[in-house]
Parts: C-alpha cells; sequence; structure tokens
C-alpha cells in the first residue's frame, strides 16, 4: 500500500500494516489485534501491581453508567462536547414502523430512539464516587478501577480515540493524603515511562473545560496547580499526555457526600494511564515490530 | 454596585457565610467559594450587570473578593458615573 501524504493517516496505515491497530468504521474507533491486545495487558498488569502494592481495592464498573453520575459529578457543566448518552427504542408496533420506514428511506433513524438514562462512561473513576463508603477511615481509602470511556472527539488521530481504557488509582480521604497521592503517582508514572525507554516529562495541565466557563476552570486549575501530564511522543510529529495525576479537592466529596475520618468534606485525587496512548508510545519509541524492542522493555511489560 | 455584588454571590457563590457580612478585601475562596461556583458567580454577574467578561479577566483572582469583582465590572464600564472611586477601577486585569 502507498503511504498517503497525510501524516496522520500514514501512521494510521502503518499501524493497520503491522497488524495492531485497524479502523473499526467510524474515527476514533478501533479495533484491537492480539499484537496489540498483548501489549495493552502488559501495561495492565504493570499498573495492577502497583496498585496491589500500594494497598488499592479493586473495583470494576461497566462502561455504561447511570446518567445522574454525568449530573453529579458536572461533567455535563464542564465537558458537554464529549458526553455520550444513550438512547435505546422504547415504542410499540407504530414507532417500530416508523423506525423501520426510517432506516429503509435512507433518513436519521436516530430520533426514534429515546434517552435511557444511561449514559457511556466518561471517566473509569466516575462510578467510583456513587459507590465508596460515604464515611471515609483516617488515611483516606485506594481504589484500583479500570474500564472503557467514551469522549466523543471524533479525530483522524490514532492517539485521540472516541473509545478507550483508563485504568485509574484513586484516593478518597483528607486533603494532604489526595495531594500526596497525585504527587507519587505522578512521579512513579515518569518513572514508568523511563523504565519502558520513552523519553518523558511530567508538566502541568488543564482538562479541556468547554467555552468561556471552561476558560475560568482551566484557569484555576492550572493556577492551583491541580493537574500534571506525562507527555511523550505517541507518533511522528505527535506528543499526547499517556497519564495524568489529578486533585479534585473535595469536587467529588461534596458532590457524593463523601466525607474523611474526621468528618469534613472527603478529597480525592486520581491518577489515570492510558494503556492505548502508552502502547501507541511504545511503537513510536521502539517501532512497530514489537518483537524487535529492546529487551528489558519486553521484560517489564511481561511479553 | 456593591449591593447587586453581594446579592450575585448570595444567589450563586454558595460562601459558608452571609454575602452582605463578607469584608470588601475578603477572599471568597477562604469562605467556600470553588472553581465550579466561580464559574456561576461569573455567568450571574454578567447577566446582571449586562457585560462580558473578556478571556483575560476569566481567572481566579478576579472573583477572588468583592473589590476585585468591583474593579473588574469597573474595567468593563460598569458604575463609571460620579461617586466610583476611580482607585478600584484599574489594574485587576489579566492578573
Amino acid at each position: 500500500m502507498t503511504a498517503p501524504a497525510d501524516p496522520l493517516a500514514a501512521h494510521r496505515h502503518a499501524l493497520a500494516d503491522a497488524g495492531l491497530l485497524s479502523p473499526a468504521g467510524a474515527a476514533g474507533l478501533y479495533g484491537r489485534t492480539h499484537a496489540f491486545e498483548r501489549l495493552v495487558a502488559g501495561v495492565e498488569t504493570t499498573m495492577a501491581q502497583a496498585a496491589a502494592d500500594a494497598g488499592a481495592t479493586v473495583v470494576r464498573f461497566p462502561p455504561v453508567i447511570p446518567a445522574w453520575v454525568l449530573e453529579r459529578t458536572g461533567y455535563l457543566q464542564s465537558f458537554p462536547d464529549l458526553v455520550g448518552v444513550v438512547h435505546t427504542f422504547r415504542g410499540g408496533d407504530d414507532g417500530h414502523r416508523r423506525l423501520v420506514e426510517r432506516l429503509e428511506g435512507g433518513e436519521e433513524w436516530a430520533e426514534a430512539l429515546e434517552a435511557s438514562g444511561t449514559a457511556l462512561c466518561s471517566a473509569a473513576c466516575h462510578p467510583l464516587y456513587s459507590w465508596v463508603p460515604p464515611k471515609l477511615p483516617p488515611g483516606g481509602a485506594l481504589w484500583d478501577v479500570y474500564g472503557w470511556v467514551f469522549r466523543s472527539e471524533p479525530s483522524p488521530d490514532p492517539a485521540r480515540m472516541q473509545a478507550f481504557r483508563q485504568y485509574e488509582v484513586v484516593f478518597v480521604g483528607e486533603p494532604d493524603g489526595a495531594v500526596a497521592h497525585r504527587d507519587r503517582w505522578a512521579e512513579w508514572a515518569l518513572g514508568l515511562t523511563r523504565r519502558l525507554g520513552l523519553e518523558a516529562r511530567s508538566q502541568p495541565a488543564n482538562d479541556p473545560f468547554f467555552g468561556r466557563s471552561g476558560r475560568l476552570l482551566a484557569a484555576s486549575q492550572r493556577q492551583l496547580g491541580l493537574k500534571y501530564e506525562v507527555v511523550c511522543p505517541v507518533g511522528p510529529e505527535r506528543e499526547a499526555a499517556v497519564a495524568s495525576a489529578n486533585y479534585h479537592q473535595d469536587h467529588f466529596g461534596t458532590a457524593f457526600g463523601l466525607q474523611d475520618a474526621g468528618g469534613d468534606p472527603a478529597h480525592s485525587a486520581c491518577f489515570g494511564l492510558g494503556p492505548e496512548r502508552l502502547v501507541l508510545a511504545l511503537l513510536h519509541a521502539h517501532g512497530l515490530d514489537p518483537a524487535r524492542w529492546p529487551a528489558p522493555v519486553l521484560h517489564h511489560l511481561g511479553c | 454596585m456593591d449591593e447587586l455584588i453581594r446579592s450575585v454571590l448570595g444567589d450563586h457563590a454558595r460562601l459558608h457565610v452571609e454575602a452582605t457580612a463578607v469584608g470588601d478585601d475578603q477572599d471568597l475562596y477562604s469562605v467556600g467559594l470553588t472553581s465550579h461556583a466561580s464559574v456561576t458567580v461569573m455567568l450571574a454577574l454578567e447577566d446582571a450587570f449586562g457585560v462580558e467578561f473578556p478571556d483575560s479577566l476569566l481567572n481566579r483572582q478576579t472573583f477572588s473578593s468583592v473589590s476585585r469583582i468591583r474593579a473588574a465590572l469597573a474595567e468593563l464600564g460598569v458604575g463609571a458615573g460620579p461617586g466610583d472611586s476611580p482607585g478600584l477601577a484599574t489594574g485587576s486585569g489579566g492578573r
């Protein structure tokens, strides 16, 4: 196949030709091969071990959450452009007939569906906050959360997927514990990238809050130094965050009625790593044939 | 202008104290203003005073005290009539 001139298209083709990641019919959706998933599994194992060593409790949620979680987390206010809500068919025979007519007439059939009260998971840790006990023990508690998330940002860039996984280690408890958690894991992630032979750096960051109100939120987040990202090359001339460490203050604690051991609104912090992004970074750094990667890197990933 | 600012704060800032009791220069973040609540305050101030804060004023400091809010609004031409202190009308933007 001739390599296209567009660098992102060239990158997508190279990943597909190498038998790793194939476009799955819409921008930002990909099929993952066994070769790609073996690498993802290596990242998962590394994360799981680190989280277990830290004493984190494992919990898994489906990739679909109650829509009210989006309300409670403030996600709709902050990131309306990224939200994905599940619509389902709830009609009878008449509604079914109209749906099929629209379908067969090549019309927009999704209008025949209704909001179901569920949504695609917005961040791996978002379903956690309604699940943790409302009163945290002294010193807080730590969770290992892993799952699929959705972001409505169709892009030709393989490093900006619409559906991807997040591996998170989440602390809920006292403010100082939350800050320490964020800093400890940001440092850990930087160490991990170095052990994996990646040229990464940690830098202050902000979330992509929407609109004018978002500019105020982003400025506040940066001024308070709440978020750090571990950034490295993930493709030709393309850098992206492979992990982030975030201090939420009492945002989720207040929203979900969580209290620390002293009875104050609990503070939280999450460390999140994107396995797909990290694998793309590794493929960029070490080549598209993992069999030829440096032995220490493969050993580290258990491959 | 102060009365309206404090009324907006009372309705939207979710402070731990009464907005009428907040000192002019008191740090609103120290009495419960959160980043998310500051957004609501910002939008409510825009509605109340018929202004739009430019990007240079969309930062934490702008909404950090009654006096800072007053200065930001003055910068946008609010309350430029007689009796307003000119000292408050300058110098808060973009910091």
